[in-house]
Order: structure tokens, then sequence, then C-alpha cells
């Protein structure tokens, strides 16, 4: 589906993050002087459990080639259990997307802690690194130009 | 007259049920949903292997739901909807009574919704043979195949939204599909806005949906989007061991949690 042709293909890349644990961990590793990729656009929300998984698909229809999901690790949630909830969505919704065909390599998951600032650095930089390999989304690139086509009719 | 007419017959004529909701005949060797009020309009009814739409989407309607108490003809997805209807509070107990059908034809009659609950448990949950075989012939494709078979198939959707309609399950009086702030859903059909709304409504049917695959006979492209509702509802099972339309007091898998669900992704 993807070819990996460009060398020089930078991934655009949102995170999905929950305000308390992985919003804070990132925090960390900016004040810890830990460099990163600088592909990742953060998205701040109050709670994994608030990560609606249409947000994931409008993120992709709006030309993201890779998504990162993070949150509190289980049994941290600030509200006790808004990632659990969030963990069984995920198992679904990514077991429904490898039925459609989309490749679900484009969408990491992780749980990063406000403590694990070095870790969030990690995640970024191996994520970002899985989408470069992948290559474009050109496939759903090919869905977005038919719609705006359309629309524009 | 057969044994279901004049049972209908007798309920209303009795003036305790002043509606039957059933199966008529239809065109095409079709059968068609009836509502039937008169007792001298029984004999309309009629329940075989034509009788397979799930009617159990007309119960909680505001044209019939003021209706003296109700009685519906029903089949194992109606029954099954029933329950899982009934889970998630939207049918109430005593409202109506069912007419289910034993193996050897007779009528059953159930009352109360812990008859119901237990009559459906007696019932195949599941695929049928060529439902699984379908699931199985996507499920072996590459992700290439897979993309580009749901592809062709998305572009032909015409957003006439019967999947909706005809779901027992998609009851919500605002869809998100009518949400035009923010537009979760395009209004043209186009294939990317199509695909989102197809994962969309198979997300809000995980652990809901009881496999009766009534999105898509009423589908008017014939496109096989019932197999995204039976991916969903089959992960619910292996996953969460949730099946919907099993019990009149579970809770839906995407509503609970357990802390030991298990998965193998999250780094």
């Amino acid at each position: 589906m993807e070819t990996n042709n460009t060398n020089n293909f930078e991934p655009k890349v949102v995170a999905f993050v929950c305000n308390w644990c992985t919003y804070a961990g990132a925090d960390l590793t900016g004040t810890s002087r830990i460099k990163y990729a600088t592909n990742v656009k953060i998205i701040r929300f109050p709670c994994t459990g608030r990560i609606d998984f249409m947000l994931l698909m409008k993120a992709f229809a709006n030309g993201a080639d890779g998504i990162i999901i993070s949150g509190c690790h289980p049994n941290d949630c600030h509200y006790t259990s808004g990632n659990f909830h969030a963990r069984r969505r995920w198992m679904i919704f990514r077991n429904l997307l490898d039925f459609i065909g989309m490749d679900v390599n484009r969408i990491v998951f992780s749980w990063v802690s406000a403590a694990e600032g070095a870790k969030w650095a990690e995640v970024v930089n191996e994520s970002v690194d899985q989408f470069r390999q992948l290559g474009p989304a050109t496939s759903y690139q090919k869905l977005i130009k038919n719609s705006e086509f359309q629309e524009v009719e | 007259m057969n044994n279901l007419q004049q049972k209908a017959q007798q309920l209303l004529e009795s003036g305790n049920y002043g509606l039957i909701v059933g199966y008529e005949k239809g065109t095409s060797g079709k059968a068609r949903p009836v509502f039937i009020r008169k007792a001298e309009h029984a004999s309309k009814l009629i329940f075989d292997e034509s009788c397979d739409q799930n009617i159990a989407v007309y119960l909680y309607r505001q044209e019939i739901k003021h209706d003296k108490k109700k009685v519906i003809v029903a089949n194992h997805h109606t029954l099954k909807s029933i329950v899982e209807l009934a889970a998630e509070n939207q049918v109430f107990d005593g409202d109506f009574m069912v007419l289910a059908f034993a193996g050897n034809g007779d009528i059953i009659e159930l009352n109360t919704f812990e008859e119901i609950e237990k009559h459906v448990a007696t019932l195949y949950h599941g695929l049928t043979e060529a439902e699984a075989a379908m699931m199985k012939k996507i499920e072996d494709m590459s992700l290439e195949d897979r993309w580009a078979f749901w592809e062709n198939e998305f572009s032909k959707c015409i957003k006439c939204y019967a999947c909706r309609a005809s779901c027992p399950m998609c009851y919500c009086p605002t869809c998100t599909v009518e949400i035009n702030q923010p537009q979760w859903i395009s209004v043209p059909s186009h294939t990317l806005g199509n695909l989102e709304w197809h994962v969309m409504r198979a997300m809000h049917l995980a652990g809901r949906c009881v496999t009766c695959g009534q999105c898509g006979k009423a589908c008017p492209l014939e496109l096989p989007i019932q197999l995204l509702t039976y991916k969903v509802a089959l992960d619910s099972k292996q996953f969460f061991d949730s099946v919907a339309g099993t019990s009149i007091c579970a809770d839906n898998a995407l509503a609970i949690f357990k802390p030991e669900d298990h998965e193998n992704f999250i780094r």
C-alpha cells in the first residue's frame, strides 16, 4: 500500500496525550533538556478516556501520517478509571481499523507517566522512525484528495 | 386461519391488547412488517423463513409508543435485540408481550423480560456458517487487498442511513451524524466520509451488536457492512467475554472495564 520511496520524508505526527501524566511527562522531557523528534504536535486532553476514536479519524483525514496516544499507566489515572475505559476502546478500534485494511502501525499507544520524561522522548523518536519507515499515508491521502474534489464541486 | 392468526385475533378481541407488530406477506417473496390494531385484520399475519427482519426496531418508536399494550411477533434476531434493549433501559418490562416460536412451530408467550431472557438462552448466538465464511474471506486477505475491498465498497455508499434506521440499537435521538458543530461526518457521500461513517457506526455498536445483520439486509446497495459490526461483536466476545443480547442486566462491554484486561500493543 505505502511505498518507502523518499529518504527525506518527514512524517506528520499528532500526539493525543492526557493532561495529568504524559503531558506533564513531556514537560519534564523539555525541562530535562532531552532532545526528541520535532515532527510531533501534541494535543492535550483531560484524560485518555476523552480521546474519542473519531478524533483519530479526523487526524488522519487532515493529513497525519502517524498518531501517538499516551496517558497514565493503569491504576494511575487521575480520574481512577479513564485509561481502563480507553484501553478497552482501543482494543476494539485497533482491530476494526485492521479489518478495513488500515495499517495499525500508524497508531502508537503508550503509557507515559509524569516522571518518565526520558521514556516520552524514546516513544516519540521510535514512533517517528516507525512512521518514516512506513512512508506517507498515501492510501488515505488519495481519499482526502477525492473528498476535497467532491466538496468543491 | 393458522395458530398465529387465531392467537392474534383472540388477543385483540380480548381488549387487553391494542396492537400486534408482526410480519405480513410482501412483494418478491419477502415478508414486511405489519401493524395490526383490528381483530379482523389478524389474518394478514404470517411467520415463516421469509420473516427474517429484525422488528425490535419498532418497539420504542414514537408512533406506537402510546398504543395500548402491544404484542410483538419475534424471530430470534428480534428476541436478542429486545434483551439488549432491555439491558439498555430502552424498553420496559410489562409494556408488551412477545410471541416467539418453539422449534416445532408452537407459539410461546413471553410476558416478562425474565421469560424472554430464559428463552433467548436456548437460542444460538453467533454467526451462521455463511457469515463466518465471509468474515474469514476478508480476514485472510492481505492488508492492501482488504483496504482495496473496503475502499471499493465504501465508495458506493450513498449515505441513506438505512443501516442506522434498521438497527434496533441505533436509537439515539440525535446521532453524531446530525451534529454539524463540528461536522463529524461529511454531508456529501465521498469515500473518506463514508469510511468514517461506517467506522463510527461499528464502534458505537461495539458490545451491543447482536449480529442480526439487519444493516446489511437494509442496505439498498447491498454493501456487506454488517461484517464491520460482526467484527466488533466477535472482538467483544473474544476480549471481554461479552455477548450482546444474552442478559437483561449486563453492562455494555465498552462502558465497563477490568483492570486485568489484556492487550499486547501498548508500550
